[in-house]
């Protein structure tokens, strides 16, 4: 393995907005938001950032496309800006552009950020699927999909293949709604703050079967940003403060392997399976389920998340529902919170914003800057997981954080 | 020796029952009670003509060489294009040769006996050696006419052939009037008809007669010669009348299956000859005749090939498949007769883009993959590097088509975001058998209805609707068969 990205980018500051139905602000104003409190956080300049990827999913309903529309809106003076996009996982890529750039010591310092406006689409959920991840043909050859109905296709697998009966399993997924809204409902930036009994979850109408209303991860509105540097620049700029590292950055993206040939077990993600031991690897893990202190998965569904903790070594495969079942993933369970934040279950799915609101949580539970009543006890390691596509392509980008 | 090889029919799965929409709009034309009985064959949301067709030319020409075939006649009075070969995109969905001939017949309900003749008559000339020939209807009548509750959906095929033939061609006569009983303009989106009595006492009664004695006095054929005698007539004492003037003995009159179908058009006497066939000895006589802007009499003479011919579903194995479709203001929705709201999600606009569609045309109609020449793994879509991670060749493939292979759901989900005009939107991927796996569209099943390892087959459907440029698109669909769990 080459010698990877550990300790090589120090997290300097991040922002981000409150996420929601932002009916009032348009995706520039998110950027401004995301921006100015990052920039504030980092104790810096804006003249003193090199570099900028700016990560927005579907700009045709937000800022527009191109890098054009972040650097006219922030005042970039005339450095490069990239506008990048990778599914959902967009806001990852951000950070990992901008880490690389870093790591590599092209730059001193870069800014990530991520933005989207999914509210001005005019319907609930994301746009039609069919096509977009086969281009042209795709909109003749590809199904008529939603995103819930391409992820629910786990559940009946792993019912299949586990013989665990649906019963069980909506039990299991419904208590992975029901943890994140606990702890959404903690959380002043979160789109949804309402607490959900168990019955509301598994009594709500079917959306995608077996996938119910409280199974999905809504759509919103938000943007975050992270500016990234040397550890060594960090110290300088924080001379009294922890510094949060770049552990591992790991992506993995399918080969078209799941989807084309036979050996996928449609109850589990590839990409995550194989990018989880590189970045441990990168990081020095040896037990992600004794060394992970936290983590923010991409929870667009319930049943991902499930499949996610197997996938991620944290539970055993097919063992998830008896982790999950135990509270071993709840906030005060006394096993790894996952979620902390509510996840994208609470806060919904800016597409670009997700990766980067996910490694916001996990920055300042390593700082110790939540109230006690959302601190994750003593934590090392903060884990984010962000996925984009279907179960049977994607791409998913792990980044664990440490100090 | 001339005549029908093989045979297929198709009747969509959906049956209406015709009282339901008396129920609900026969108050407009209480007289309409009359042919409030029995039940109509509806097409599916995403079935139409030329899907129909396509299902009744594969159950016609399973079992033989795709590659021996030169051409395809498609009849029909409701095809989805009027310009853009309707015939070519079947001959597509049947994976035949490019090199091939084919036709649209249209414009009158005779139009599927005429294809048939001009079939026969080429093979008759050595002109070709097997063609094959649909005819299949989908006619709209007005919302609360008698047509409405008249007409059904359905297909019917046949290969011909001078090869094994099952039924011998043996001769013909045509009558061509432009007699006004039925009519539809360019831009007409229902059937127009003038008073039933004129259409049964000059139409019918005089029409078919005609066409029958011409064939009769033409061949020195008596109606006693036949073992079956086939004839439209949606009006069912006339046609029971016209039974007696013709002197059809008794059990010889062909059934029109008015009352678990519908009048099917073009595909009418067609559908009613393949069920002829199924039933049908070594030597028996067929007659046949066709009505619609004049009549066509043919006649056929069963051959021992009959009891070689298996494997068809026929008219009879679609008759059997049914669910009964449970609300009227559905099929009004699912042939656009009544504009729905299906949200703003459904607005997007998803062209056809036609270049795209050339390049593609293979895996689009044909259902085509490749296979690895280098590991044997079959693949769709077409891929140029092997997605055998321990294979990769590239561009070591062959051509490969996966509409005939069926396979099994391994994971599947019913939609109720997406949008759809049939809730929930049922899909999931299918391992191919003998390898393979993609994600698909299923059709004709319900949510409830399916589970992982549940045995499918490939059915050409409508995928999208583009109201804006009037274009439907077609690809393949997962058909749950509900069999072997």
């Amino acid at each position: 393995m080459a010698e990877g990205i550990r300790d090589k980018v120090a997290i300097l500051g991040m922002g981000c907005t409150n996420f929601g139905e932002l009916w009032d602000k348009s995706g520039n104003d998110l950027l401004v938001e995301a921006f100015t409190a990052c920039l504030e956080d980092a104790q810096i300049e804006k003249k003193e950032i090199d570099a900028c990827w700016i990560g927005a999913a579907m700009p045709e309903f937000g800022i527009g496309g191109t890098s054009l529309p972040c650097a006219a809106t922030l005042k970039l003076p005339f450095i490069p800006v990239t506008r990048l996009e990778n599914a959902c996982a967009t806001g990852s890529e951000a950070l990992r552009g901008a880490s690389y750039a870093v790591a590599s010591r092209v730059c001193d310092i870069a800014l990530a950020i991520g933005v989207e406006k999914t509210k001005d689409t005019g319907y609930g959920g994301l746009p039609n699927m069919r096509g977009g991840l086969s281009g042209t043909v795709g909109q003749i050859i590809g199904p008529n999909v939603s995103a819930p109905g391409m992820f629910a296709q786990l559940a009946t697998a792993y019912e299949a293949k586990y013989k665990i009966p649906m019963d069980k399993i909506k039990e299991t997924i419904a208590h992975i709604s029901w943890k994140s809204h606990e702890n959404g409902a903690l959380n002043p930036l979160a789109h949804l703050r309402r607490r959900v009994t168990k019955e509301q979850i598994l009594n709500a109408p079917m959306i995608s079967y077996p996938l119910g209303l409280f199974d999905c991860c809504g759509v919103s509105d938000g943007a975050a940003a992270a500016i990234v540097t040397t550890p060594e620049i960090a110290k300088s700029i924080k001379k009294n403060q922890d510094i949060v590292k770049v552990k591992a950055l790991q992506i993995a993206t399918s080969s078209g392997e799941e989807s084309i040939c036979n050996e996928y077990d449609g109850a589990s993600i590839w990409t995550t399976s194989r990018a989880a031991p590189r970045a441990y690897e990168e990081a020095g893990i040896k037990n992600p389920r004794e060394e992970i202190s936290m983590f923010e998965v991409h929870d667009c569904f319930s049943i991902t998340e499930l499949s996610t903790y197997e996938d991620l070594q944290i539970s055993p495969r097919g063992g998830g529902v008896e982790d999950v079942l135990n509270g071993f993933f709840d906030l005060k369970g006394g096993g790894i919170p996952c979620q902390p934040d509510g996840g994208l279950k609470c806060f919904g799915h800016p597409i670009g914003a997700s990766g980067l609101r996910m490694v916001y949580e996990m920055y300042n539970q390593l700082l110790r800057r939540w109230p006690e009543e959302r601190l994750v006890p003593n934590p090392k390691f903060g884990l984010t997981h962000n996925l984009g596509g279907q179960p049977i392509q994607n791409v998913v980008s792990i980044c664990i954080v440490g100090l | 020796m001339v005549g029908i090889r093989s045979y297929g029919g198709y009747i969509p799965r959906y049956r209406l029952d015709r009282m339901k929409i008396y129920q609900s709009i026969g108050w407009i034309n209480q007289g309409n009670i009359a042919y409030a009985r029995g039940e109509k064959a509806v097409a599916n949301v995403d079935e139409d003509t030329l899907t129909m067709a396509v299902a009744a030319g594969l159950d016609c020409i399973t079992g033989f060489d795709r590659s021996e075939m030169d051409g395809v006649y498609l009849a029909s009075t409701s095809f989805p294009y009027k310009e853009r070969q309707n015939a070519g995109i079947v001959a597509g969905a049947l994976c035949l040769n490019d090199n091939i001939r084919s036709a649209d017949f249209g414009g009158s309900l005779k139009s599927g006996t005429t294809a048939l003749l001009s079939a026969m008559e080429a093979i008759a000339s050595k002109g070709a050696n097997n063609l094959v020939v649909c005819a299949s209807e989908s006619r709209l009548g007005g919302i609360g006419s008698s047509q409405e509750l008249i007409f059904g959906d359905g297909a019917a095929a046949f290969l011909v052939s001078d090869k094994d033939v099952i039924a011998e061609y043996k001769g013909s006569f045509s009558l061509t009037c432009d007699f006004v009983d039925h009519f539809r303009g360019s831009n007409s989106k229902f059937d127009r008809q003038w008073e039933d009595r004129w259409i049964r006492d000059i139409g019918f009664d005089k029409f078919i007669p005609e066409a029958v004695n011409g064939l009769f006095n033409k061949y020195g054929l008596k109606i006693g010669d036949f073992a079956k005698v086939i004839y439209p007539c949606y009006y069912a004492s006339e046609h029971k009348k016209l039974a007696k003037t013709l002197g059809v003995e008794d059990g010889k009159l062909q059934d029109t299956m008015l009352g678990q179908v519908g009048e099917m058009g073009t595909a009418q006497p067609m559908a009613m000859l393949v069920k002829a066939l199924e039933e049908a000895n070594p030597g028996d006589k067929l007659l046949v005749v066709s009505y619609g802007s004049g009549c066509d009499a043919l006649w056929f003479e069963v051959t021992d090939n009959i009891k070689k011919l298996k494997g068809r579903r026929g008219i009879s194995g679609h008759l059997a498949n049914k669910t009964e479709l449970d609300v009227y203001e559905k099929y009004l929705a699912w042939r656009n007769i009544i504009q729905v709201d299906v949200g703003l999600r459904t607005e997007e606009d998803v062209w056809a883009r036609w270049s795209v569609d050339w390049k593609n045309k293979k895996a689009i109609l044909g259902f085509y993959g490749t296979k690895c020449l280098k590991c044997g793994v079959p693949q769709f879509p077409p891929q140029r590097i092997c997605a055998n991670p321990q294979c990769g060749a590239v561009d070591q493939t062959e051509p490969y088509t996966f509409a005939d292979k069926g396979g099994k759901i391994f994971t599947f989900t019913g939609d109720n975001l997406t949008s759809t005009m049939d809730p929930p939107e049922t899909y999931g991927n299918i391992d191919f058998n003998g390898g393979g796996r993609y994600m698909m569209n299923f059709t004709d099943c319900t949510v409830d209805s399916i589970s992982v390892g549940m045995p499918v087959e490939f059915s050409f459907r409508i995928v999208n609707y583009d109201p804006k440029r009037d274009l439907t698109i077609y690809f393949w669909k997962a058909v749950p068969t509900n069999k072997g769990v």
